[in-house]
């Protein structure tokens, strides 16, 4: 039996999970259309590639991936692309983002796409596969899966598979492991490969006994020997990165630090399934497992192509009137969507649909009464009424001191908080302006280098001309034996400027003369045959008799125009 | 008696060796408050504080022939940023000198001539182009400092607002929103 560990804090909110797990996965109707973002991934916006109007098939790329850090997006079935423009998306902000829509035929007609055999293909060709198929984290994370699959810096003993999913409400991935368990592992061989991981722990919240008994038994079907299913106890926020790989290995993971360089790397239960797809057979990431309840008839997972509007996802599930608002996530961590047309996206593992009844709005904050409930169920060990009193005051440097960065914006403070003060909304508010002031001071160092730079250049220019003019005089003293009076110049070569100015127009002069004596110019009148001399005079002929025949016609039309 | 004069002597001696050998060996070149007040001031070297820069304004600041409240980019958190540094009470701007709304230039490339006129005027070399060539703002570079408006001649270049998106978004405070409760 495996030693557990534990981490700091953490609650116990009612989980809501049953309603969603009593029937399995279901496949989403085709939508009439489909909104896709090209920004669903950390790192770089995607660079659209199709043109409005175009035809495109299920599984193609609609946009490449634009630098290192990014990934690509497609289309999630045939159909045709009927805008690329700002659309409101999935954000916090509420803020418009660019998005392909897409118009589907029905026919959800496949791209040419086939799979290679992992153990007979480069890792940097798979790294490759997973970037083109836009594989990013699904755990909520979405950062690009490719460059998180890199071991040569630091050697990776433990490859942690998240299946935890500690927040409420949520489902996708219980439902995912007991359906699709062996695809799943098959995916974490791949990802221990790329990682040359010593063993694969996979964590799974024993609220989930159907799940880790699905895991176990795939695991022992297709004989995976580095695999350990492990049931780790169910307390939020245990699904969190850190806060698992703690549970499983015992290593914390400093601040600052990433989790490769203490031997351990995460990826989630989805992202190892989508690996193995994307691998083996050749599809690219196009839909994910939406777990949607909350105020509606028929609470289910459904498998979601990515870009379907959100409101005809949850009209299938049969959305209760009374729905005042949609969660997106869970309802710890979870965005309120700014509309019901915005595209589910790789993010998307959960849509809560929120009524005044489900979810009442939160009573008016009281003054904080230093109780420190908020310190006790931090899980990254912090002071959360240091940082609000902090965040509070505006003073950010102290905030920072109270190792902000490190909050996971995980919201067991605010949930246990008495005064019901908004914390979470405190500490974003702190690390976004500690951000702008970053971004800020680095744009002024920027600009500070490139001012610098550019008098620097300034001078340099002036310099160099000087210099070159000199350099001319220079060339021009040298140059003045061949001129018909050296003599001066050959005895002193550092001549006074007027000698030297004389000289050189005196050399201009007798260069400009004897151009003139060299080319006198040919004539082509010069040297002419007697036949050719003929025919000049037959043309001076005509021409004279044309000028008669002008003159006369000159003298015509002035006369009618007198009359 | 005599002894305990010349120990004395002896040891002033030294010591003043030390300190003289240090003076000279530690110097500190320049001003390193002027380094300082620098770091504090956006660096738009936009020469509203009637200086040319923003190094030459953080000289005249620290000789004290220039006020403190003489940047607009830097904001009233400038200000108070520089009161902190020097020591000094916060000036609030004077009238209408306040800071404006972040923009970046933008150059209506049909109208441009290509004089590069605006391109020596850059103090960041954030224009881009060429003699009887279109010229173009690299909008990533550029500080926003208007140094570029007027010199072109044809006037095609303006200021863009730089509007608020995705990537520029912020948290706001947390505002309690205030509700009527007894309506009378």
């Amino acid at each position: 039996m495996r030693q557990l560990h534990k981490f700091h804090g953490g609650v116990h909110p009612p989980t809501h999970k049953e309603e969603s797990t009593r029937t399995p996965i279901a496949q989403a109707a085709i939508p009439s259309k489909l909104v896709i973002p090209l920004h669903q991934h950390v790192g770089n916006r995607a660079v659209p590639v199709v043109q409005v109007g175009e035809r495109v098939l299920k599984g193609q790329i609609i946009g490449r991936p634009d630098g290192r850090l990014s990934s690509a997006v497609h289309a999630s079935t045939s159909g045709t692309v009927s805008a690329i423009e700002m659309q409101v998306v999935a954000h916090h902000s509420g803020l418009p983002d660019l998005c392909v829509t897409l118009i589907p035929d029905g026919k959800d007609e496949w791209i040419a796409h086939s799979g290679v055999d992992y153990k007979q293909t480069p890792h940097t060709e798979l790294r490759h596969i997973l970037r083109q198929a836009g594989i990013v984290g699904l755990g909520g994370a979405v950062f690009p899966s490719d460059m998180k699959s890199y071991s040569n810096k630091h050697k990776i003993k433990t490859l942690v598979l998240n299946g935890a999913e500690c927040e409420p409400y949520i489902t996708c991935d219980d439902l995912l492991m007991r359906e699709r368990a062996a695809d799943i592992l098959r995916g974490a061989e791949v990802l221990r490969e790329l990682l040359y991981a010593e063993e694969v722990l996979i964590g799974i919240e024993d609220n989930k006994p159907e799940a880790i008994a699905a895991m176990r038994q795939a695991v022992q079907d297709d004989k995976h020997q580095f695999m350990e299913v492990i049931a780790v106890p169910t307390l939020y926020p245990g699904g969190g990165a850190k806060q698992l790989i703690r549970v499983l290995t015992g290593i914390e993971v400093a601040a600052g630090v990433r989790s490769t360089e203490m031997g351990t790397q995460c990826f989630n239960v989805a992202t190892a399934y989508c690996v193995w797809r994307a691998i083996t057979f050749g599809e690219p990431l196009l839909s994910r497992i939406v777990t949607v309840t909350g105020n509606v008839d028929r609470p289910q997972n459904y498998e979601v192509l990515l870009g379907t509007p959100v409101s005809e996802l949850v009209k299938q599930a049969g959305n209760k009137p009374d729905t005042n608002r949609h969660i997106m996530g869970g309802p710890m961590m979870g965005v309120d969507l700014p509309s019901g047309a915005v595209g589910v996206t790789k993010a998307t593992n959960c849509i809560i649909e929120a009524s005044p009844a489900l979810f009442p709005p939160p009573p008016p904050a009281l003054p904080c009464i230093r109780c420190t409930r908020c310190a006790d169920v931090c899980p990254a060990d912090l002071q959360p009424q240091e940082l609000y009193w902090f965040a509070k005051a505006r003073d950010f440097g102290k905030t920072q001191e109270y190792s902000l960065f490190d909050c996971i914006e995980c919201g067991a403070c605010a949930y246990v908080c008495p005064s019901q003060i908004p914390l979470v909304q405190y500490y974003r508010f702190a690390k976004s302006e500690i951000w702008q002031r970053e971004q800020e001071h680095q744009a002024a160092e920027i600009a500070r280098e490139r001012h610098e730079f550019r008098v620097l250049r300034l001078e340099r220019e002036k310099q160099e001309k000087a210099e070159r003019l000199a350099q001319k005089e220079r060339a021009a003293v040298a140059a003045k034996p061949v001129a018909p009076t050296p003599a001066p110049a050959l005895a002193d070569p550092n001549a006074d400027p007027d000698d030297t100015l004389q000289m050189r127009i005196d050399a201009a002069v007798a260069r400009a003369k004897e151009q003139v004596a060299a080319t006198e110019p040919p004539k082509n009148t010069d040297a002419l045959t007697p036949q050719q001399q003929a025919e000049i005079a037959e043309i001076e002929a005509r021409r004279a008799k044309f000028h008669e025949i002008a003159s006369h016609a000159g003298a015509d039309d002035e006369s009618p125009k007198q009359s | 008696m005599i002894s305990a004069l010349w120990v004395m002597v002896g040891i002033s001696l030294l010591l003043g060796a030390v300190l003289g050998y240090s003076a000279i060996k530690f110097k500190v070149e320049g001003n390193p408050l002027v380094e300082k007040i620098d770091a504090v001031l956006p660096q738009t070297q936009c020469g509203q504080c009637g200086f040319p820069g923003c190094k030459p304004y953080a000289e005249a600041i620290a000789k004290g022939e220039a006020d403190i409240n003489k940047c607009p980019p830097g904001g009233e958190e400038g200000i108070h940023k520089l009161a902190e540094l020097l020591g000094v009470e916060f000036k609030p701007f004077g009238e209408g000198a306040g800071p404006r709304a972040k923009a970046v230039a933008f150059i209506d490339e049909q109208t441009c001539i290509g004089c590069t006129l605006c391109l020596q005027a850059c103090p960041v070399d954030a224009i881009a182009g060429a003699a009887k060539q279109m010229h173009t703002i690299i909008a990533s570079e550029c500080t926003g400092c208007e140094l570029c408006l007027a010199p072109c001649p044809v006037d095609c270049i303006s200021m863009q607002p730089i509007e608020e998106n995705i990537g520029n978004w912020k948290w706001q405070y947390p505002a309690i929103p205030i509700v009527q409760v007894n309506p009378r």
